[in-house]
């Protein structure tokens, strides 16, 4: 059976989703072994063994975690030696990428990024130019290095199976790296994270100023709140919402746009979403030719009569 | 340039990308970009402004900011672009054996590049390039050079310290907000937060004719062809489908129950 190394990164008392899905996915695919960083619960290590990991790695050198990118990097690719692995399995954040991308070139090895599919030959499936192709891509050199998008695997619900094997890794401490000197948490919403939430309610320039409607919406279908970059730029939301070319990629089951117009860099972000639905005051909006559900209306009327009308089939 | 300020040299690495105001496409056997109708990535415009004002910031003279291309021979147009918003001199790496190179061999061909450039300060690009999109070009710089690595900033600050040159940058991602520090020389990338990039003028334009541009080819720096282009490729596209567009669905105009009917359209479709 092929050993396919998941690398989880500073996990906390709980996995996260895309943790639980890349082990999913490494468990059809083969043996799942894990490169951890950060601490290891026992929730976690309990947790991993039911999905089936056999070995947990982790680094033995501290000091790590203040070089950016670099030291993460070099553990992954350590480990990924010592465990002999096949494949190697990542997120699909702008982190996560960049550590593949460093161990990719420690490992002599291919690095496919935004995979939305593996198959059993490590071939990848993603989509390019802003979903506008679907592309199936191949590592040919090396152990392949992938980063899977987030809700791309259903999570099988684990298995049973045995404590891990706990595993320290031997990492040469990157000479060349920048350092994080500071480090300061954003406050959490309490709503899903855009990257997971399966509705994703977004609003733009024309919520001028106001998310109230937005926020309503989504909690009322248990989404996320996203945003353009109009939104964002003008400072009425944090830009951690911003979706588009440079903002998240979402591919929820269904996309609430309000008050945006459609342009090509927000498209990037959202047009492989299940659903769309489009709330817009003007018809010629070229968000409508994507919708599969448009209202030419005003979001600050249409929106708060849909979350009171959920609000009264859901009670 | 005095001692105590010596010129700062910085290379900007610019890419000549399909424009995503058209429809764009996968070409060939290899399934390589098709690149009729490109121009300089709109987020490399990001990274020259920020160049160009790490050296207006240090003021005096003597500083030098290289744009830099790997492309066909079109490619240089990302080049000439940058030369009219201000960069100083291109250099353009132009090599029959660079097509179909992936993010690995794009990276090794870049940082010898960089090496022949000699002593450069910093290197800047762009968050990630606007066709391929992968953004691992400038980890991968940084890991070949064994240079330091700042990368998605949103900030960008020179001090001056004892031992030189020291780089501050601000880092966002979801939940927090990183201070990065780093020695000179290193590799940044910078995001479409840090700034808002100039337009060249008509002066900028007119100065661009005389500002030199040095064509290289593999040989000039010293990579072996096998490095780059498909045979040096650590990736295969192995098949590329056009998606068929989205249709358009139902548009309806609000008489005063679109909140309800949007419920409705919902609740058929199991969303609720
Ligand atoms: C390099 C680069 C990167 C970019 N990256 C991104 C990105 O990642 N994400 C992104 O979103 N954008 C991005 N952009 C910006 C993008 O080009 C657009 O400018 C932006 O998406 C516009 O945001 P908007 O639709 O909210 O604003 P606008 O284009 O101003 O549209 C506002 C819309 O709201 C409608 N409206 C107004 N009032 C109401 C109302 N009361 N009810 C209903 N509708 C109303 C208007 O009819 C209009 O259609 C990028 C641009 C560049 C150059
Ligand atoms: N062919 C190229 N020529 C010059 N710069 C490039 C090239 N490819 C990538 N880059 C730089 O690397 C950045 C990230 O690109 P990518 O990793 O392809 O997303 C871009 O914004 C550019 O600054």
């Amino acid at each position: 059976m092929a050993k396919v190394l998941v690398y989880i990164d500073t996990p906390g008392d709980n996995l996260h989703k895309t943790d639980r899905e890349l082990l999913t996915l490494a468990g059809r695919l083969g043996d799942p072994v894990v490169a951890l960083f950060g601490e290891l619960t026992g929730g976690v290590t309990a947790e991993l063994g039911a999905y089936g990991a056999g070995i947990v790695y982790q680094p033995s050198t501290g000091g790590l975690e203040e070089l950016l990118v670099a030291g993460k990097a070099a553990f992954l690719a350590a480990a990924a030696v010592d465990a002999d692995a096949d494949a190697v399995l990542l997120g699909n954040t702008f982190e996560a990428k960049e550590i593949a991308a460093r161990a990719g070139i420690r490992l002599s090895s291919g690095v496919i990024t935004d995979a939305i599919a593996v198959g059993n030959d490590f071939t990848a499936t993603k989509s390019v130019f802003a979903g506008s192709y679907g592309v199936n891509a191949a590592v040919t050199t090396g152990r392949p290095i992938i980063t899977v998008k987030a809700n791309s695997v259903e999570i099988e619900t684990p298995q049973g199976g045995s404590p891990p094997e706990i595993v320290p890794v031997q990492v040469e401490v990157p000479s060349a790296a920048a350092r994080i000197t500071g480090r300061s948490q954003k406050a959490a919403s309490g709503r899903p994270s855009l990257d997971e939430a399966r509705v994703v309610v977004s609003g733009g320039r024309g919520v001028d100023g106001n998310f109230g409607p937005v926020e309503d919406l989504a909690d009322a279908l248990g989404g996320a709140v996203g945003a353009s970059r109009a939104a964002t730029d003008a400072g009425w939301i944090d830009h951690s919402a911003q979706v588009g070319q440079t903002g998240k990629t979402v591919s929820p089951q269904l996309y609430i746009s309000a008050g945006i117009s459609g342009a090509i860099q927000q498209k990037a972000g959202m047009q492989t979403a299940k659903v769309i639905v489009a709330v817009n005051k003007d018809p010629d909006a070229p968000v409508f030719e994507i919708a599969d559900f448009g209202i030419i209306g005003d979001l600050a009327t249409v929106l708060p009569q849909a979350t009171e009308e959920i609000r009264k089939r859901k009670s | 340039m005095d001692e105590a300020n010596p010129g700062l040299n910085i290379a900007v690495l610019v890419k000549h990308v399909p424009d995503t105001q058209f429809d764009r496409h996968l070409d060939g056997d290899h399934y390589t970009t098709e690149r009729s109708e490109s121009i300089l990535s709109e987020l490399d415009e990001y990274a020259l402004e920020a160049a160009l004002q790490l050296v207006e910031a240090q003021g005096g003279d003597g500083h030098r900011v290289t744009a830099v291309t790997m492309g066909p021979t079109a490619a240089v147009n990302a080049v000439k672009k940058a030369l009219q918003i201000g960069a100083h001199e291109g250099v353009h790496l132009n090599d029959d054996a660079l097509a179909g190179s992936d993010a690995s061999g794009t990276s090794r061909a870049l940082a010898a590049v960089v090496r022949h450039l000699g002593e450069i300060d910093l290197v800047i690009t762009g968050m990630a390039s606007t066709d391929g999109e992968t953004s691992l070009v400038p980890a991968q710089l940084a890991e070949l050079l064994e240079l330091p690595q700042v990368t998605f900033a949103s900030s960008l600050e020179l001090t001056d310290d004892d031992g030189g040159r020291r780089l501050t940058a601000r880092r966002e991602s979801d939940n927090v907000a990183e201070t990065v520090e780093s020695a000179l020389p290193a590799v940044v990338s910078v995001t479409d937060q840090i700034n808002e990039p100039r337009y060249p003028n008509f002066k900028g334009i007119m100065a661009a004719k005389k500002k030199p541009i040095t064509t290289l080819s593999l040989a000039d720096i010293g990579l072996d062809a096998s490095e780059v282009g498909l045979t040096g490729a650590w990736t295969r596209v192995e098949q590329a489908q056009p998606r068929p567009p989205r249709s358009q669905g139902v548009v309806i105009t609000d008489e005063g129950d679109a909140g309800r009917r949007l419920v409705d359209f919902l609740a058929e479709q199991k969303l609720l």
